[in-house]
């Protein structure tokens, strides 16, 4: 008997419904960190980058890619760490930086601050700390509504 | 590379919970995260090589101090915050032109490293820049905790810069680029580098590294030689 592969954007698909486990809001395909899907015969191989080299998430992603490719029939998966080229912001989708903005997370800009608070949308925001609650993020303020919030680092 | 790392991320973590604001804590934090993510791939990538059945975690916790290849600087306690973003800056600057040059290296298990290690660091180059300026440019007191950090590490930094037989680039070369960018940052800190240009060695030798790493080794290492087998 054949067994029927799944096609490679149904894994696509698949895996764009698998959430960040550090920001649930967007999935690990928004996240720009999955680089490839490929059949090497019957075992699924997914490509997976991390944003930082240190980011505790690495070991849940993977287990998380792992544990909805198997729900979905898939039992034989390899993941490929790649580190080059290094992840950059410029790989999150668009549909991702929407939801985070949403969420209250401001997305990356390339002039290397928010654009505007995510919650009031003043323009009006200054930085409190390079760094945040997860290496991908830094904390800022809108000095309008003074509320403090999220901002997703460029790099 | 992998215990320069290992060594300042170790060292920066001893902060956590315990920095002078809940931001720098957080900040402190982050930076030791990326050290020792950094690591891991470096010293991963040595076990690989060796091929001699180690793993990442066993040249970290099971080498003891004479093994150690890691520059004086990056051991040395981290006194105060100022001290310590001192030592940050310091080594921030040779790491970052470190990287940039290895990113070019034939070997493409190096480049990778560099090239996914120097976006990080270029990130903590710019964080311990401004607080260099920002205490150093200070008040009395910020100033004065600053220029005695600077004065306590400078005799560090000749070492950065010895080429050894074991070095995949000419780090020597580097000296120039590394004065431009210092005296930039330390120029508007207000801060004056030491006249005095001797230079302790001995650390990226494993010959003769200060106490201070015994002791920090002693404490990192505790857990898996206490309990070799736990497991998370």
């Amino acid at each position: 008997m054949v067994m029927t592969k799944p096609s490679i954007d149904q894994v696509w698909e698949w895996l764009d419904a698998v959430p960040d486990p550090e920001i649930p809001v967007i999935s690990l395909v928004d996240l720009g960190i999955i680089r490839g899907v490929a059949w090497l015969n019957d075992v699924l191989e997914v490509t997976v980058t991390p944003t930082y080299s240190g980011c505790p998430a690495t070991r849940i992603i993977n287990l998380d890619i792992e544990t909805a490719l198997n729900d979905h029939g898939i039992k034989k998966v390899i993941l490929k760490r790649q580190l080059s080229p290094a992840w950059t912001t410029d790989w999150l989708s668009e549909k991702g930086k929407t939801k985070l903005e949403d969420y209250g997370i401001a997305p990356p800009q390339t002039a290397g601050g928010p654009s505007q608070c995510p919650r009031c949308k003043s323009a009006q925001v200054e930085k409190i700390s390079q760094f945040g609650s997860t290496p991908c993020k830094a904390q800022w303020r809108c000095t309008d509504c003074l509320e403090p919030f999220d901002y997703f680092k460029c790099i | 590379m992998g215990d320069n790392s290992l060594v300042l991320g170790h060292r920066v973590s001893e902060w956590c919970g315990v920095a002078p604001v809940l931001e720098e804590d957080i900040a402190l934090a982050n930076t030791a995260l990326d050290l020792i993510g950094q690591t891991q791939l470096w010293l991963g990538l040595a076990a690989e090589c060796e091929d001699r059945g180690r793993d990442a975690d066993a040249l970290a916790f099971r080498r003891d101090v004479w093994e150690f290849r890691n520059l004086l600087l990056v051991e040395q306690p981290n006194r105060d915050f100022g001290h310590t973003m001192m030592r940050q800056f310091l080594f921030d600057a040779w790491h970052s032109l470190v990287l940039a040059a290895l990113k070019s290296s034939d070997n493409s298990a190096i480049a990778a490293i560099a090239e996914k290690s120097l976006k990080e660091v270029t990130y903590h180059m710019e964080r311990s820049s401004d607080t260099v300026i920002a205490l150093g440019d200070g008040t009395v007191e910020s100033h004065k905790r600053m220029q005695a950090g600077l004065d306590r590490l400078w005799p560090y930094v000749g070492e950065m810069f010895q080429t050894d037989e074991h070095d995949l680039i000419d780090v020597a070369v580097l000296r120039p680029a590394f004065d431009e960018l210092i005296n930039d940052v330390l120029r508007t800190a207000t801060l004056s580098i030491p006249t005095d240009n001797f230079t302790h060695k001995g650390g990226k030798t494993g010959a003769r590294h200060t106490e201070h790493l015994g002791h920090m080794i002693a404490t990192m290492q505790f857990l898996p030689r206490a309990y070799p087998d736990a497991k998370w």
